[in-house]
């Protein structure tokens, strides 16, 4: 009897023991030695940019997958928690909150537009977590919406509009009509032109403004053609882009002015056809093409065929890599996920990860980088992504930003 | 020729070729509006159906455009087939889903519509994905002509004139054959017509397929115009609603004026505050609210 009692004890001790094991706090000290650090990734899946998003997903996985092989952070290895922000700032906050509270993440990257990024910045900065936007805005370097949390992979207009402005206004003329959708981004876009163009001495015709989202220019185009400019400066993003284009070839524009864009993209090009815009010049932040001149370039397009089945990556593509990767390699430089000393190491980086060297300035955390100049072209047959030719590059210099001071910041 | 004077930044060039550029590029606009608003008020005006899908079988046009295109049919024959396949369409969507639905109160056909554009729109971006593609407008329609006042792109000029053959034939049809005249006698009382031993249900479903299949024109007209996307029947769903409330619930001579009058509105408001150009054609339709509940030629009584 005694004897069973006591087997029956210890039996009884012993599955309280494997109970208390079992129980969620041992499970969470067990699991934090090696838990995986967490990357939250809101980017637009549905709505309008939805093509660009996805490509924004498959470069930070390639990201991801580079950490990983390499042994992560001494062998915690990295993961994306990709989330829809539908391209609305209050959803893409709400998106922010559950990724910090819920999910636990470390990082946070991603968005793709002015204004929900300032919404995601806003969530991150609050909860002290790292932010890495890869969007364009000059609102996020300045001191309102800034916090040490926040990081910008991204270019800002004035840097873009800066570069693309300076290279035309030198070759095509002085005088200049903008047109404009009528939000941040294109508005932030036309004062970096009229930065740009003080030195050039440029005479301003017309600014323009159409809402966002229009699908017909013909009303516009008319009143522009008579004012007889040498630059058509079209300052819209997306499909608005690719319509503008269109309609502007088809009302017979590009033979009588130059037309300029803050930014082409790759996959608005693919979008809109080689005749709405061929002869357009604009800028981004990275075209595949450049792998010819750049090692980094040629390494990420190289493992990006790889994954995703012979692909190249898109401008904002290639920004989501490069968000991501420079917060897990500011993570492994400094050894750990914790914030404040991430935020040092990443300060610290100057890296050369996809499209040449690059490094943060300390006051705003905006990446110093190159704007690439491209014109668009007719893909030959036998390589359709071949659409872009590099004309100029600006390259990286602090001058092109706006001073600390200008922003805000203490120096 | 008189110039008008230089007043500041935002009216200089302002001249009367240019005005008279800008009411011509309001046609123009003006015509694609048409195309759908006479479908949706020929269909309302018969069915009594608000049929929230007419954007849907608008992008369905242009993609269907698009995919005949891609298998080597020529934009002519397009001109033609679209029309055909998206009335069709059109014809098994009034069969099988709106005719159990007659007699229910106006608001059952269009829920019923509402969904089912979302519904297309989701199949379209599962069949086509969700990138836009571009449509190059047809060679012999590239390139713009002089029409006196400036320069203007032919393939514009020559949607107005389809606009104008549509509309033609359509007012041949209703006004100058027998089933045109059933049709109009079904519009103002279907019992009697019903009584008088006509099959009002077949009349139905061909005004319904009509409709669409006018629609699907619009769509296949405007992919040169703006590329397609699965999206893009939806703003220019919201103008054409505009335009039969404007026109007139139901009335076609009403559709056409209003389209017309929408896309001036738009053209001349662009002109002076192009940024007002969208929020223009809401402030017309309650101008016309206010003062004509009813529209320009519509007849009162028709929602109740």
């Amino acid at each position: 009897m005694t004897d069973r009692m006591t087997i029956s004890r210890r039996r009884l001790l012993g599955t309280a023991g494997v109970a208390v094991a079992m129980s969620p706090f041992s499970i969470n000290i067990a699991r934090a030695q090696e838990a995986k650090i967490k990357i939250g990734f809101p980017v637009p899946l549905t709505g309008p940019y939805g093509t660009e998003a996805e490509d924004q997903v498959r470069a930070a996985q390639v990201a991801i997958a580079e950490f990983n092989e390499a042994g992560g952070l001494n062998g915690r290895l990295a993961e994306l928690l990709v989330r829809d922000d539908k391209l609305n700032p209050g959803e893409a906050a709400t998106r922010a909150i559950e990724l910090i509270e819920n999910d636990k993440i470390n990082f946070m990257v991603g968005s793709l537009s002015a204004a929900v990024q300032l919404a995601v910045n806003n969530v991150t900065k609050q909860r002290k977590v790292i932010f890495n936007s890869i969007s364009q805005s000059d609102t996020i370097n300045e001191v309102a919406d800034f916090s040490p949390y926040t990081f910008h992979e991204a270019l800002n207009p004035h840097m873009t509009a800066g570069a693309v402005g300076r290279y035309a206004f030198s070759k095509f003329g002085k005088k200049v009509v903008f047109l404009t959708a009528d939000y941040a981004y294109g508005t932030e876009m036309v004062t970096g032109f009229r930065e740009a163009g003080k030195a050039f001495n440029i005479e301003v015709l017309g600014d323009i403004r159409h809402p966002i989202g229009a699908t017909d220019f013909s009303t516009l185009l008319p009143r522009i053609q008579a004012m007889k400019p040498d630059i058509l400066c079209i300052s819209n993003f997306g499909r608005d882009q690719q319509i503008a284009l269109k309609q502007a070839t088809d009302f017979g524009m590009k033979k009588q002015m130059k037309i300029i864009a803050p930014i082409l993209l790759y996959t608005g090009r693919l979008a809109a056809g080689e005749a709405a815009f061929e002869g357009v010049i604009g800028g981004t932040s990275y075209y595949w093409g450049i792998e010819n001149k750049i090692a980094s370039a040629k390494a990420f397009n190289d493992r990006f065929r790889k994954m995703f089945g012979g692909k190249v990556p898109s401008d904002y593509g290639s920004l989501a890599y490069g968000g991501v990767k420079t917060l897990l390699m500011g993570a492994k430089n400094a050894g750990s996920v914790d914030p404040e000393k991430v935020i040092p190491a990443v300060e610290a980086l100057k890296y050369d990860y996809y499209k040449g060297p690059q490094f943060y300035r300390k006051c705003d955390h905006q990446s110093v980088q190159s704007v690439f100049i491209i014109e668009s072209k007719a893909a030959p047959k036998d390589n359709p992504a071949d659409v872009f030719n590099i004309i100029a590059t600006d390259e990286p210099a602090e001058a092109n930003l706006r001073s600390c001071e200008a922003l805000g910041h203490k120096a | 020729m008189w110039r008008a004077p230089l007043q500041g930044n935002s009216m200089a060039g302002l001249s009367l070729e240019l005005i008279g550029l800008q009411l011509f590029a309001g046609l123009a606009l003006g015509s694609v509006y048409v195309l759908l608003a006479i479908g949706l008020s020929l269909i309302f005006g018969m069915l009594t159906v608000v049929n929230f899908a007419h954007g849907a079988f608008f992008m369905l046009g242009a993609y269907v455009g698009l995919w005949l295109l891609s298998i080597g049919v020529n934009f002519w024959i397009c001109l033609v087939a679209v029309p055909l396949i998206v009335g069709g369409f059109g014809l098994a969507v009034e069969r099988v889903l709106i005719r159990p639905l007659y007699g229910r109160g106006i608001d059952y056909p269009l829920l019923l519509t509402f969904g089912l554009s979302y519904i297309i729109i989701e199949l379209v971006r599962i069949v086509f994905g969700k990138s836009g593609y571009p449509v190059d407008t047809p060679a012999l329609l590239q390139g713009a002509v002089d029409i006196g006042v400036g320069y203007f792109p032919l393939y514009r000029l020559f949607v107005m004139a389809v606009t104008g053959v549509i509309l033609i034939g359509l007012w041949l049809f209703l006004e100058r054959t027998s089933y045109g005249l059933i049709i109009r006698a079904g519009a103002r009382d279907p019992q009697i017509v019903r009584v008088l031993g006509v099959n009002i249900a077949r009349v139905w479903l061909m005004v319904f397929g009509l409709g669409c299949g006018i629609a699907g024109l619009g769509g296949l007209l405007a992919a040169p115009l703006q590329g397609v996307i699965p999206e893009m029947g939806g703003p220019i769903l919201a103008e054409a609603f505009v335009v039969t409330v404007v026109g007139g619930m139901g009335s076609l001579l009403g559709a056409v004026l209003a389209g017309l009058l929408v896309g001036v509105v738009v053209s001349i408001t662009s002109l002076f505050a192009p940024e007002m150009a969208k929020v223009a054609i809401f402030a017309l339709m309650a101008v016309v609210l206010l003062i004509r509940p009813q529209g320009f030629f519509g007849r009162a009584g028709l929602m109740s």
